[in-house]
């Protein structure tokens, strides 16, 4: 049976055009994907079943979902300052259930992107952010710059699918029809395909982008010679490019948000585009990586006014960053247990962090074995979305669609575990009251 | 299920023609009936003032452009915050509330049935989703039309039928309730960057008019037999000047005819497009010309979309417009382009009563709704929250029922304000029914839900009730103004199909609302003609496979289907 339409559960893509062959309940074959989305609905080895240790050196000996659920329950109920982190590849089903079980607890929920693009959302705090659907992007743009980001790595279709190579209402001839620019601080896979390469010195992005603004203001004799390791002449050129733009658009990755200057880097970028719009159209958009991170920052923010690192122990939302993220309060040793649900703090966390990790139960709700899966006290496997759950998902540019599940499992979904778990704390908190 | 009844009620219920009659009230399962047994749950009204549930039929409660306040405003989110109780979850926001504060809000007031106002077809599924969260309210979408690629090329082609039919499938797709049209053209031509100036400027690249997009989507309307009019927001909002388009647009539609019995133009938050001037220093108030069409003409209503001072976030699915606010302003400013449908913007700013510009606007809104004589034809509305939040609809209500109190307001305005408007010189004050009318019954008319048992208390109405603690027949609303406010902010009681959802102002039940839409019949041949356009627009155009585009059934849990069409 070959299903088709289906969407990936890999990327900020969210590509929804994959057909899948499926035999006897198994995926045999993944069409349209990429590599590394096909590798992902093919399916690789996963957690067999929940597991539980005391000793996190020790071994881990396999338990029933319910003294697995009932342990985790006891842990979160009696923590004093829990942490739910990750909630990126996962369905917005299960994220609200996060925020629900974050009220129960009074902990703290934070997703991946205090990691990634938590930046870009202070830069949006100070500046707003103009954008727009990938679609529209499609259609029209004719300058394309990608800043800080390698999509031929990172999102293997976006150069084909919405960027670059393909045909839109305005944009007919396809790659002929866009310039593409490309600002990095090596020359990465993206850069040979780009029209032009500018190379910047590593962490002097922000200064790259107000040299960009003066000469956008008609003001580039302000400019030195010389501005983070690009020449003044190709700044004036390339600010020219961006003014007579019909429809200019910068997508950017970690190495705007995660560089020196990080929120800075986003709101400077911002001002930059909301200056071009006094001459062409010009959008922005950040380059998401799981495929529904984009999804969490919006569920979290219907349900509590903030769209992460919301601190419940106040008895309501309480967001600031540098104060309420995972890592800021890892570092201050102010948690003392964690579980870490589809996102991986072990392969990503900072040292200092992991430390503290290692000295706190950590219980881990994911499919697959993970580095956090090292530092797990409890571990609770669970159906893979968007292969063998349906639901909701938010492309990296908002547009919400919905996951198709293409095969049987018996594993329980996140929301399942989940909701066993919020009762179970709902039972402890009720005894002790 | 239960029973209940109300006793000694005052009542306005002005669908049923009922003004301050001291009344009971009976409801069954959720209904309202003539009588009920002995054994009935009984509410003592003691004579104070029973309305109909509030309905709002012009609101942004919810959907992706809310959501992009809320991320840009971390600021507002740190306001209004309550923690959860036995039966709430936490709240946060004032003008851009989390979705429980948005239900529980609506409920505190005496409200139980709002509108979203606009609806992007790509981003329905994430309106709906919202929609779900929010407690209490029953609710519908307004489905954006007015800068579509399929809507702009059937008109182009002269093809009613096939825009019909294109309405009907978007409708369907978006599970929406009706036509909103917002700027017509102008969200495609920011699509560059550019806006139209006017009725007869064409969108570029599409060679169709404003006048005709408005017009034919108008036709398209009464041909579907839709429950409500189009809804309409005009072309130059925001500029001085802009009354002249509002007038000659509401001549468009002046020989629109419907089958059912509401207007056949419904233009929106007109307060913002009764400007008159050539310029931000001579803009004046040209209410008086708007409502002097609105009291020679009953093809039309409006709404006032009232200017309240303080914090606002404008969301609009007019970018251009609020591109200009944000340079004006050096605000915040987002953007969100919706491909082949249409643009938004979200840009928060603060109304200041000290500044002229403002004190005019906030001017508008009253001059509207109080010299236009039938209360029927504009609606209390603040375009929530654009000219400011809903939880200020107590306060506009008091405004246009007592003289002392908006000239207690103008004490804080900007003298030059009254060299412009007329307001200082209106002496009406509306009265209880008026005011049912203008927070509940013409909502619900123009909205064409009275048949679906809203905004009215007659038999075989859905029980949506609210008490509030005052006795009209002892209160001065001209003078007692601070009362009339504190009443309508908390009800004494809120029941929302028979359940009582507020007492004495708090929470005390949540069920789930359920979500109105509309599946219209179009013409066959019309039918097969888009679904040819439309799948080639799919494959060469969006980004999305048409397969994964419409919003699917899960997330609309309770929904309400009014079925109608093309006969």
């Amino acid at each position: 049976m070959i299903i088709k339409d289906v969407l990936c559960p890999f990327c900020g893509c969210l590509c929804d055009d994959l057909a899948v062959e499926v035999e006897n309940n198994k995926v045999v074959d993944v069409k349209h994907a990429c590599k590394i989305g096909a590798s992902k609905i093919m399916g690789h080895d996963r957690i067999k079943a929940p597991m539980m240790r005391d000793d996190k050196n020790g071994e881990f000996r396999e338990v029933s979902y319910d003294e697995a659920i009932n342990e985790s329950a006891k842990i979160l109920a009696n923590s004093k300052r829990p942490l739910l982190y990750g909630w990126a590849s996962g369905v917005c089903e299960m994220m609200k259930k996060g925020v629900l079980l974050n009220e129960e607890v009074g902990g703290i929920i934070d997703n991946t992107a205090s990691v990634c693009h938590g930046p870009s959302a202070l830069g949006v705090h100070e500046k707003g952010l103009p954008t727009g659907t990938l679609g529209q992007f499609a259609n029209r743009s004719d300058l394309v710059v990608f800043w800080g980001c390698n999509p031929v790595q990172a999102h293997p279709r976006h150069m084909s699918r919405y960027s670059v190579f393909n045909k839109g209402f305005f944009t007919a001839k396809g790659r002929k029809s866009r310039k593409v620019v490309v600002f990095d601080v090596r020359k990465t896979d993206t850069a040979e395909m780009a029209d032009e390469y500018v190379q910047v010195n590593p962490g002097e992005d922000y200064l790259v982008i107000s040299a960009l603004r003066a000469v956008v203001a008609d003001k580039a004799d302000v400019v030195p010679d010389s501005v983070g390791g690009v020449p003044k002449e190709k700044l004036v050129e390339l600010g020219e490019a961006m003014k007579g733009a019909k429809y200019g658009m910068v997508y950017f990755g970690m190495g705007l948000t995660q560089s020196r200057g990080k929120y800075k880097n986003i709101d400077n970028a911002v001002s930059l585009i909301t200056e071009l719009n006094a001459h062409g159209k010009h959008s922005i958009l950040p380059m998401r990586g799981h495929y529904n991170v984009t999804g969490f920052g919006q569920v979290c923010a219907w349900e509590t006014g903030f769209a992460n690192a919301v601190d419940m122990s106040r008895g309501i939302p309480y967001y600031n960053p540098g104060e309420t993220c995972s890592n800021d309060l890892l570092m201050r040793e102010e948690i003392d247990a964690a579980m870490v649900i589809a996102g991986d703090a072990g392969a990503h966390f900072p040292a200092q962090s992991i430390a503290r990790m290692g000295k706190v139960p950590v219980i881990q709700v994911d499919p697959f074995h993970n580095p956090t899966t090292e530092m797990a006290n409890i571990v609770i496997p669970t159906k893979v979305s968007g292969v063998e759950l349906e639901g909701t998902a938010y492309r990296m540019d908002a547009v919400s669609l919905r996951m198709r599940k293409l095969v049987d499992v018996d594993f329980p979904s996140d929301e399942e575990v989940l909701d066993k778990i919020i009762a179970k704390i709902r039972e402890i908190k009720g005894a002790s009251s | 299920m239960s029973e209940m009844r109300i006793k000694n009620a005052t009542v306005y219920d002005p669908i049923n023609g009922i003004n301050g009659d001291l009344m009971d009230i009976a409801v069954k399962d959720g209904k309202i009936v003539d009588s009920v047994g002995g054994s009935a749950q009984t509410i003592d009204a003691g004579g104070r003032l029973v309305y109909p549930g509030g309905v709002d039929a012009h609101t942004h409660i919810a959907g992706s452009k809310v959501n992009v306040g809320r991320i840009m405003r971390p600021d507002d989110s740190r306001l209004n915050n309550k923690p959860r109780t036995k039966v709430t979850r936490p709240r946060t926001g004032y003008t851009v509330p989390n979705v429980y504060s948005m239900g529980y809000g609506y409920a505190e007031m005496g409200y139980t049935t709002a509108f979203e106002a606009a609806v992007p077809i790509l981003k329905a599924r994430h309106t709906h989703e919202e929609l779900e969260e929010i407690p209490i309210l029953d609710k519908a979408g307004l489905t954006l039309f007015g800068s579509n690629w399929m809507v702009m090329d059937a008109i182009r082609e002269d093809d009613l039928d096939r825009l019909a039919a294109y309405v009907a499938w978007g409708l369907l797709a978006s599970r929406g309730w009706g036509i909103k049209i917002v700027n017509p053209g102008g969200g495609e031509a920011w699509g560059f960057g550019k806006n139209v100036s006017g009725l007869d400027d064409p969108v570029p690249n599409f060679e169709v008019t404003p006048r005709q997009i408005v017009r034919q989507l108008a036709e398209a309307n009464e041909k579907l037999n839709l429950p409500h009019s189009i809804h309409l927001h005009c072309n130059n909002l925001g500029k001085p000047g802009n009354y002249e388009t509002t007038l000659a647009t509401f001549d468009v539609c002046k020989d629109i005819k419907s089958k059912r019995d509401r207007q056949s133009l419904h233009v929106t938050h007109v307060q913002f497009n009764a400007w008159g001037g050539n310029h931000w220093g001579d803009i004046e108030s040209k209410s008086e010309p708007i409502a002097d069409y609105l009291n020679k003409n009953d093809f039309l209503t409006i709404d006032m979309g009232q200017l309240v001072f303080g914090s606002a976030t404008t969301m609009t699915a007019d970018g251009p417009v609020q591109y200009a606010n944000a340079r004006l302003l050096k605000a915040r400013w987002s953007n969100g382009d919706v491909e082949l449908e249409d643009s938004s913007g979200v840009t928060p700013l603060e109304y200041h009563p000290q500044s002229y510009i403002h004190g005019i606007m906030w001017a508008i809104g009253l001059e509207l709704a109080l010299l236009t004589k039938d209360p029927w034809k504009v609606l209390m509305t603040t375009d929530h929250p654009n000219g400011g939040p809903y939880v200020n609809y107590p306060m506009v209500m008091t405004m246009l029922m007592s003289k002392k109190r908006r000239e207690k307001e103008m004490e804080k305005i900007a003298e030059l304000t009254f060299d412009r408007t007329s307001i200082a010189g209106i002496d009406r004050e509306l009265d209880w029914y008026d005011i049912a009318i203008k927070t509940r019954a013409a909502h619900a008319k123009v909205q064409g839900i009275i048949e679906l048992g809203k905004g009215h208390l007659g038999v075989g109405a859905d029980a949506d009730i609210a008490i509030y603690d005052i006795k009209p027949d002892e209160t001065d609303a001209t003078v007692e103004f601070d009362k009339v406010e504190a009443a309508f902010r908390h009800a004494a009681y809120t029941i929302k199909g028979g359940e009582i959802v507020v007492k004495d102002g708090e929470i005390t039940a949540t069920p789930k609302g359920r979500t109105y839409w509309v599946k219209a019949t179009a013409p066959a041949d019309g039918h097969e003609r888009m679904m040819e356009d439309l799948k080639m627009k799919f494959k060469k155009y969006y980004s999305v496979n048409m397969a994964n585009y419409m919003v699917q059934d899960e997330y609309v849990e309770h929904p309400y289907v009014f079925e109608t069409g093309y006969q």
